[in-house]
């Protein structure tokens, strides 16, 4: 009952009438969403409706974009990847895209490069062995020899490495097995419980609606819907649209 | 079997300077997608840097290093004034901008340095043979073979053991993510010409060191030979390139070697139909890698 006494937590992120086109095409046409600190936030949708566009704009992938993002209070939408990495957020992108040649041991120390120390590094490393043990046995095996659900295991923990305050994930779940899916999950939960702020895409609506604090839903390149994930659960729209129900 | 060796160490010494220049043409490549038709003028940058030390008084041992500082500098400045404005850009436009490049820097030393070419005095310590278990070696060539081996072995610890040789290795696979360690892309590209530079500069001192003259247009022949040599290993495969530097240098020299008078005038053309026999049987070359560049 006390809860409700407590402000809601501040945004660590702002984004303002986001834009992007690809060409003629405009992916984005003018989102507006925030995140608060140590919350999961989940981006819902159909294919093609700008989700996975919204994390790469945020975090500097695209380029050529208009609007604000702010993070931290900062206005990071011209900045490089690099510089927003180093100020503390980050991507695990679609579809993994670990480096196949490379040791899992060599994506931990390059996810670390933005270390000052190499005692910083060894330490998050450390961490992050503990938290992932199939990747302490597999630390020198090469990434492309992994089985899909380690491959995103080490996807996870080589964001990690950066000790980002906000993670963005796109489509941690894609294409695994129902009980690495779980896996997957409890781990996202995990590191939320751990202070970890989390902008979550997921194609897996009901679990990424279980886990989160608050949600929006894109369509076309807009926000058309957002609430509490309870709001959202219990919308009809969401429903008729991506619960089958 | 005397002849074999002698040749053996000639085939060493020629496929170990293609390869050097293989390795630079495909660590360029693997990283952003270019292929850099002005490495040819690093070669060159190379050579005059040699002569204008020595004409400078500075000694032969110093000259060397001094040679190949001008290659690395000559191939950091490229990417910084020519190559950075078109990162990301097709395949194409790189091309046809090394293509200027090129041509420029050529133009540069035509009018500037001088279209004749000009002698590099080697001292005599250098120019002698040795005899090693009845083979007669030249010291130039096996200063070569060593150095090619040592360029080798240090460019492979780099990448292995490195934060930006690894930075570098990843960025091959997948440029977009590296920068999502926090890396910076300047950073990671410029390693790639400064390395490029290094390697070119380096074969450039050997080739030099056996011809004896420097001119505008001494980089143009080896390095469509290393582009060849890449080509066979695998653009953008880093061993593929040494392999193909290797093999070519092999060919040419086994074919000069053992060719009757008669067909010796065909020599490249031989070694060209070996090539196109490489590629009927494997169309990405030896060592192919699939590749990502985007940035």
């Amino acid at each position: 009952m006390l809860l409700s006494l407590n402000p809601l937590p501040e945004a660590i992120l702002d984004v303002r009438g986001l834009k992007v086109a690809y060409g003629p095409v405009e992916a984005l046409k003018g989102i507006d969403l925030s995140v608060r600190k140590g919350q999961i936030v989940t981006l819902l949708g159909a294919n093609g409706a700008g989700k996975s566009s919204t994390l790469n704009a945020i975090v500097g992938l695209i380029g050529k974009k208009a609007g604000n993002i702010l993070f931290k209070g900062r206005d990071v939408a011209s900045l490089s990847p690099e510089r927003i990495v180093r100020m503390g957020m980050t991507l695990t992108p679609e579809g993994r895209r670990i480096f196949p040649s490379l040791s899992v041991d060599e994506h931990l120390l390059l996810g670390g490069a933005a270390h000052s120390s190499r005692s910083s590094i060894r330490e998050v490393r450390e961490d992050m062995l503990e938290r992932f043990p199939i990747l302490r046995e597999r630390l020198h095996q090469k990434a492309g020899s992994l089985s899909g659900g380690e491959q995103q295991m080490l996807a996870i923990a080589r964001s990690m490495m950066s000790s980002p305050e906000l993670l963005l994930m796109d489509e941690p779940s894609l294409g695994l097995a129902p009980q690495v899916v779980d896996l997957i999950f409890d781990l996202i939960i995990g590191l939320r419980d751990r202070g970890l702020t989390i902008l979550l895409v997921e194609q897996n609506v009901s679990l990424s609606l279980e886990v989160a604090d608050y949600g929006y839903v894109m369509a076309n390149g807009r926000i058309v819907l957002s609430g509490t994930a309870d709001e959202l659960r219990n919308s009809t729209e969401v429903q008729g649209a991506y619960l089958g129900a | 079997m005397d002849m074999f060796l002698q040749q053996l160490v000639n085939a060493l010494s020629l496929g170990g300077t293609y390869a050097l220049l293989a390795l630079g043409l495909a660590v360029v490549f693997s990283i952003m997608g270019l292929i850099n038709f002005a490495h040819g003028e690093l070669m060159t940058a190379a050579g005059y840097g040699l002569i204008f030390s020595l004409l400078l008084g500075v000694p032969f041992a110093l000259a060397l290093p001094a040679a190949v500082v001008v290659a690395i500098l000559l191939a950091v400045l490229m990417e910084r004034v020519a190559f950075r404005s078109v990162r990301g850009a097709s395949g194409t436009t790189l091309l046809l901008t090394s293509f200027a490049v090129s041509a420029i820097i050529r133009v540069l030393f035509q009018n500037f340095i001088s279209a004749r070419p000009m002698a590099v005095r080697i001292p005599m310590a250098l120019s002698g043979t040795i005899e090693i278990a009845g083979l007669h070696l030249g010291i130039i060539q096996a200063i070569s073979i060593l150095v090619t081996i040592a360029m080798l072995v240090g460019l492979n610890l780099f990448l292995h053991r490195t934060v930006l040789g690894r930075a570098m290795r990843a960025a091959a696979e997948d440029f977009a993510i590296v920068r999502l360690m926090g890396i910076r892309a300047n950073a990671v590209v410029a390693t790639a010409f400064a390395i490029s530079g290094l390697l070119a500069g380096v074969a450039g001192v050997l080739w030099v060191a056996q011809r004896g003259s420097v001119d505008p247009l001494m980089g143009f022949l080896p390095v469509l030979k290393a582009f060849i040599a890449a080509i066979i290993g695998g653009l953008g495969s880093l061993s593929g390139a040494v392999a193909g530097g290797f093999l070519l240098g092999f060919t040419e020299v086994f074919l000069q070697a053992f060719l009757p008078e008669s067909l010796l005038s065909y020599r490249d053309a031989f070694a060209i139909i070996l090539v196109i026999a490489v590629l009927l049987y494997a169309p990405q070359g030896l060592l192919a890698r699939r590749t990502v560049v985007k940035l």
